[in-house]
């Protein structure tokens, strides 16, 4: 049996490895045979670029090279993937190459649109790549005093994010000893400050203690860079001196070129994870167009459903799990404080005051990450 | 031709039924109706404040069985 993963960051290399893992003595009898094709031979661990722009990591940190975090039994190829050709089980890459599966697993990721809204790519700090990390703590490093607006794009990963950079907001500039000439101003695009009702319920007497301003149903419509102006759908504006936005995402370009899903998000099944009307694609993480947070940690999650299945079904036929929905999500609240909020499809989140150790935790878990992709966590 | 969209956000803490309604009206095209599915007992007050406040169109709003079906049109 081909298993062919399309995509190297987290949800695929979860996959790839697990199944090495579970399947290793097929792999050994030359039964099964793992592939991954995927656009770098670098593999970010995205969640650090939020303390690249507070200054608190190097962007050498961030990144290991991607054969290094994979099985040796994984066949692994820096070669996209340009065409799908799922009625043919194969797909086609950039160097010209077609690779037929019997499995595929579809996990190409995100990527930031901020061009989608007028002047927000000219006009906005973003933390969302490394170069804008770096660039954005450039600016908040100079910045002596002023109005600071924060604006959120839809739809975004890491749906935590625009609280996070709150509070780490608020430290930065309390550290600096200047926090009361900032004045802090957070948009958010529905009618409460977050979009799961425990975290909003939780976040606004934070936000209150801390001095935040905010504004609830913006949804940004365009940037008047010139004039330092941010202007809503909603018809509202805010003069600001520095911008900082959570910018809109797509699926990747492939996935719209060859007609697999609409702005990039692939229909999928939410239970079975298989890509609607083809048993054999799987869809894992960013990509799929679940009601799940957009996650490392959904796609792990994901990613652990995906391999024990296919694993079943090489061994007995069928697959034995369904995803739940689940979501494991760390929430910095400063740079010294965190607390999390894990839920699933039935069940919301149950907040924990923030601690020190959970913060300890995160840290701990920014190194973790790469034992967790090799699939020993 | 204007389409007509299913969105299914039942059972969705994160991102939410608004937030999945707002991801697919900025994909949609002008005269597009989007049907919204949702369990979030918020949604039958919160969807239809924000469909007024940008200015699209309501075109129904009622609850079967526990469910929210939300019907709005895409006006600009
Ligand atoms: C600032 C920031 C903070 C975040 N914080 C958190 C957090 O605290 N907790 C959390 O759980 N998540 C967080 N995330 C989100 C998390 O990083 C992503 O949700 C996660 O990486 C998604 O995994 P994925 O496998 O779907 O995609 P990715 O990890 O993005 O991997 C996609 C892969 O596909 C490859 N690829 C792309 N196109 C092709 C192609 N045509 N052919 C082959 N391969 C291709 C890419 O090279 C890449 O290897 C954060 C993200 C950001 C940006």
């Amino acid at each position: 049996m081909k298993i062919l993963v399309v995509g190297g960051g987290t949800g695929g290399t979860i996959v790839a490895n697990n199944l090495a893992r579970r399947l290793s003595g097929e792999i050994r009898a030359g039964k099964v045979k793992i592939t991954m094709l995927s656009a770098s031979d670098k593999h970010m661990y995205q969640p650090g670029l939020l303390y690249v722009a507070f200054g608190q990591m190097m962007p050498d940190e961030l990144y290991r090279d991607q054969a290094s975090l994979l099985e040796s039994s994984v066949d692994f190829h820096v070669d996209p993937v340009e065409q799908f050709e799922l009625d043919k089980n194969q797909v086609k890459t950039k160097s010209g190459k077609v690779h037929m599966y019997d499995v595929l697993v579809i996990a190409t990721g995100s990527r930031i649109v901020p061009e989608q809204i007028p002047g927000l790519a000219e006009g906005a700090e973003t933390f969302y790549s490394e170069a804008g990390a770096v660039k954005m703590f450039k600016r908040l490093r100079e910045f002596q005093g002023g109005k600071i607006a924060v604006v959120v794009g839809v739809p975004h990963k890491c749906p935590i994010a625009p609280v996070e950079v709150i509070f780490s907001l608020n430290d930065y500039f309390k550290a600096r000893g200047i926090r009361e000439k900032v004045t802090i101003k957070y948009h958010y695009p529905i009618g409460r400050i977050h979009t799961i009702k425990e975290v909003a319920t939780w976040a606004k007497p934070e936000f209150d203690r801390m001095g935040i301003e905010y504004e609830t149903l913006f949804n940004v419509k365009e940037v008047d860079v010139k004039n330092k102006v941010v202007k809503s759908e909603e018809d509202t504006e805010y003069a600001y001196d520095l911008l900082i936005a959570i910018p809109p995402h797509r699926g990747m370009e492939v996935i719209e070129k060859n007609g697999l899903g609409e702005g990039g998000w692939i229909p999928t099944d939410r239970h079975k994870l298989t890509l609607n009307g083809h048993d054999n694609v799987y869809v894992v993480g960013d990509t799929t167009n679940l009601p799940v947070s957009k996650t490392g940690s959904a796609a792990h999650f994901e990613a652990e459903v995906i391999s024990e299945n296919i694993s079943s079904i090489v061994k007995i036929g069928t697959p034995v799990r369904d995803y739940d929905g689940k979501v494991y999500c760390f929430i910095e609240t400063g740079h010294d404080s965190a607390t999390y909020a894990m839920f699933n499809y039935q069940n919301p989140p149950n907040l924990k005051p923030p601690s020190k150790p959970m913060h300890w935790f995160k840290m701990s878990y920014n190194k973790m990450y790469w034992t967790s992709v090799r699939g020993l966590l | 031709m204007s389409e007509t969209k299913l969105v299914d956000a039942r059972d969705t803490f994160c991102p939410g039924p608004l937030m999945e309604l707002i991801t697919h009206m900025k994909q949609a095209s002008v005269g597009d109706t989007i049907e919204l599915l949702s369990t979030d007992e918020g949604s039958g007050a919160d969807v239809p404040e924000w469909v007024n406040k940008v200015g699209h169109e309501m075109l129904s709003n009622e609850k079967i069985e526990g469910v929210w079906h939300i019907k709005v049109r895409k006006a600009k």
